[in-house]
């Protein structure tokens, strides 16, 4: 035989799953809640998105190719997705030029100085996004007015920050609740917020695409939102007066974008059932505090990326039940 | 609910293509080469010599030791010359070469059509027979089964576990013999229950064969003792420890062999061949191959002679497909591929799956996400990508504490990996360290 045949070791055949086709899956499910975003904030949040998802995808491009001097890997969606949690997590108002900042926050220093995709410790979205709220709390913290809400005005406060400034200025919750939007409001959207955070409808169906498609498990979204519930209901009951429902905590701020597509991220989560539950309740229980206690009125993004630090941690003492006990 | 392991697991395509085609006989080749090494144990001494004449069934290779078999001529002719020659490790290893010359079988050789049920025999005699039949086990770790039959000092087989699973996309073999062979599966079940001197035997069957099950079910009725069990279609449900597990719910423990949980398993395939041993006296020779592939025209299920070449399978089923790059020993989740169609076909070839040259072709790797898939579908309950990243590194120690000699290579982690990681063959290379490291400590 003329041919020479192929010889390689088992096993021959490969799912025809790819880290692509993951990667696409979490663009899929992000798509809904940026439609609405642009519903509720107009075109900005699509200017916002897009100049995102273009300096995301650029700098990985020039750092990998003239930098790092490897085979540019843009196609690979892992850029596209954190190009859109970026744009997900300001707000929709935001200037071009701090986008850009984010971008390379997140991109240079939060993915490729780790090594690129798959090395980095923490998610480069929240690296981007935490680099901008300390550098520019101004422009990171005024948010544009709901267009759905019927409010006037060019910019207003989020709930979480309505709640935060009137329990530090003493003003119990009873006098506050009128400020805040009727649950509806905050379960559809009609809230202000980051770009992408202010639908928890649509985020949690995005999520159960996600879940679905298994690109995520249950362990992360359900622990962290989970604690958060379940701590914010202990102090509630306690104190109703210097501590709201827990339901403002979980449909205001960032929780279900964090818990649903940021605390998932495969790369910097722990890899076992176990190890994904307590994580997710780390980043429920340091949410929550910082939200009660903290200076921030939100504290989700630095509830995860202190996990993030954990994950080596957590992997290197949860171990999968072995077969024949551990 | 249907059966079946609890701790991760594939289920790839199943790709049966040659499910509903009777067994049938292949041809006799030219010539056959029949390696002496055909089983997990020491090589077989080769008993004839250049010019010999033989018969089918007459013994030209002798055990050597305990854990070693008996091996017999497949045809008549003579002997060629006692040689060298590549098997589907690629390697060169001993055998004997041997041109066909008519077809004659040596006369203790029962070759009635007839199906003997009754036997009277004590567990010893079994297990003689067996032994001197060159039996191994035929679900391809080729085990030499008279040594899985008498259980370590101490250790009692509480119940027999004949594994008709064939979890391997493509293969059909047991699932045919399933069908044709049923009684004589039953009998040689019978025999070996009473070789062990258990009570009980179950037959583990997937889902994906109702047939079988339906037909074995019927039957067994008329075997006391004897039990299917129908299970969910999961790979690797024919791995050994997946099987006790999914059976009797009982894991065998790290190292420990599946008697310490008093379960032995034998294929279908080697209970027909105990069958055929005891009630035929007929030394294993040959047994059924599935040809297939998605190329090959007629995907078939042959007896095939010990030593056929490869190629008189592929010949027969409509010959070599013109873009094939892969030839495989085996099933595609833990086959073998073979260098070249002049491999001989040996006691544990259960299939020759051709595959094209796209198949055949590895993708590219891309770096790991850590998406915890291979920890999720790793049968084993190990940590895959972790084992791998430990073996390139050689931090042997830690890939020992982290259990890599566990891992039975199974491939669901490389079959999964949505980076098309090659996880399994890093671990290989880890396994083998590791285990070089075990027994030089041993020393």
């Amino acid at each position: 035989m003329s041919k020479l045949l192929t010889v390689s070791p088992s096993p021959h055949v490969h799912t025809d799953d790819s880290t692509r086709k993951i990667m696409y899956r979490v663009v899929y499910a992000l798509i809904p809640a940026l439609i609405w975003s642009v519903f509720v904030f107009g075109l900005d949040a699509l200017r916002v998105t897009a100049i995102a998802i273009i300096a995301c995808l650029a700098l990985e491009y020039v750092i990998q190719k003239y930098m790092m001097k490897i085979k540019p890997s843009i196609y690979d969606g892992s850029a596209l997705v954190t190009g859109i949690l970026l744009a997900f997590n300001v707000p929709a108002n935001i200037p071009w030029w701090i986008i850009v900042i984010g971008a390379i926050a997140a991109v240079g220093i939060g993915k490729l100085s780790f090594g690129g995709l798959g090395s980095n410790i923490f998610n480069p979205a929240l690296v981007g996004r935490v680099f901008l709220l300390i550098s520019f709390p101004v422009q990171m913290t005024s948010w544009p007015v709901n267009q759905q809400s019927g409010v006037d005005g060019v910019t207003t406060a989020t709930p979480l920050g309505v709640i935060k400034e009137g329990l530090m200025n003493g003003t119990p919750v009873s006098q506050l609740l009128p400020e805040l939007p009727a649950t509806s409001d905050m379960l559809l959207g009609n809230i202000s917020g980051s770009l992408g955070e202010i639908s928890a409808l649509i985020l949690i169906l995005g999520g159960l695409y996600m879940l679905y498609k298994k690109v995520i498990t249950w362990e992360i979204p359900v622990s962290v939102i989970g604690s958060v519930a379940a701590i914010a209901a202990i102090f509630w009951l306690v104190d109703p007066q210097n501590y709201v429902n827990p339901v403002y905590h979980l449909l205001t701020g960032g929780l279900m974008l964090g818990a649903i597509y940021m605390a998932t991220d495969m790369v910097s989560s722990p890899m076992t059932s176990k190890g994904q539950i307590i994580y997710g309740v780390g980043i429920g229980a340091i949410t929550i505090s910082i939200r009660l206690f903290g200076a921030y009125p939100e504290g989700i993004s630095f509830a995860i990326l202190i996990m993030n630090a954990f994950t080596p941690l957590i992997n290197n003492y949860v171990k999968p039940k072995r077969f024949g006990g551990n | 609910m249907l059966k079946t392991f609890k701790l991760g697991g594939v289920h790839p395509p199943e790709n049966k293509l040659s499910a509903d085609k009777p067994i049938e006989e292949l041809p006799l080749p030219k010539s056959v080469f029949i390696p002496v090494a055909q089983h997990i144990g020491a090589p077989a001494t080769p008993v004839v010599k250049r010019g010999d004449e033989v018969k089918v069934g007459q013994l030209i290779a002798k055990s050597s030791s305990f854990v070693s078999t008996n091996i017999h001529s497949s045809v008549s002719g003579k002997v060629k010359k006692v040689d060298f020659s590549a098997d589907s490790s690629g390697y060169p290893k001993q055998g004997v070469l041997i041109d066909v010359e008519g077809d004659e079988w040596i006369e203790e050789i029962d070759r009635s059509e007839d199906f003997v049920k009754e036997f009277n025999l004590e567990g010893q005699e079994i297990i003689n027979k067996i032994q001197e039949a060159g039996i191994v086990g035929l679900g391809g770790a080729t085990f030499p089964t008279h040594v899985k039959l008498v259980p370590p000092k101490g250790m009692k087989a509480e119940v027999l576990l004949i594994n008709g699973v064939e979890c391997e996309p493509y293969l059909t073999s047991d699932h045919r013999l399933m069908l044709e062979k049923t009684d004589e599966i039953l009998t040689g079940t019978k025999l070996l229950m009473k070789a062990l001197n258990v009570e009980k035997a179950v037959v583990g069957i997937e889902n994906n064969k109702p047939d079988a099950i339906q037909q074995l079910s019927e039957k067994c009725k008329e075997y006391e003792g004897i039990s299917v069990v129908a299970l969910k279609v999961k790979y690797p449900q024919g791995g050994e420890k997946q099987l006790i597990k999914a059976v009797t719910g009982k894991e065998v423990p790290s190292g420990a062999l599946p008697i310490a949980v008093g379960a032995v398993v034998s294929n279908v395939g080697t209970a027909f061949a105990v069958y055929e041993a005891v009630q035929k006296n007929k030394p294993l020779f040959e047994r059924v191959i599935t040809i297939t592939g998605k190329g090959v025209e007629k995907p078939s299920n042959f007896k095939v002679r010990v030593g056929t070449p490869t190629s008189a399978l592929v010949e027969t089923a409509g010959g070599l497909p013109e873009n094939t790059g892969k030839v495989i020993s085996g099933g595609p989740m833990m086959g073998r591929a073979v260098p070249s169609l002049d491999i001989p076909v040996t006691k544990g070839t259960s299939g020759i799956l051709l595959m094209e040259d796209e198949e055949a072709k590895r993708g590219d790797s891309n770096p790991c996400i850590r998406c915890s898939r291979c920890t999720g579908v790793c049968p084993m309950g190990l940590e895959p990508y972790f084992l791998r990243t430990v073996s390139e590194k050689q931090l042997f120690d830690r890939a020992e504490e982290n259990r890599i000699m566990d891992c039975i290579e199974c491939g669901s982690c490389s079959y999964t990996c949505p980076s098309n990681l090659p996880l399994l063959d890093y671990i290989r290379f880890g396994k083998g360290k590791v285990g070089q490291i075990i027994r030089s400590r041993k020393k």
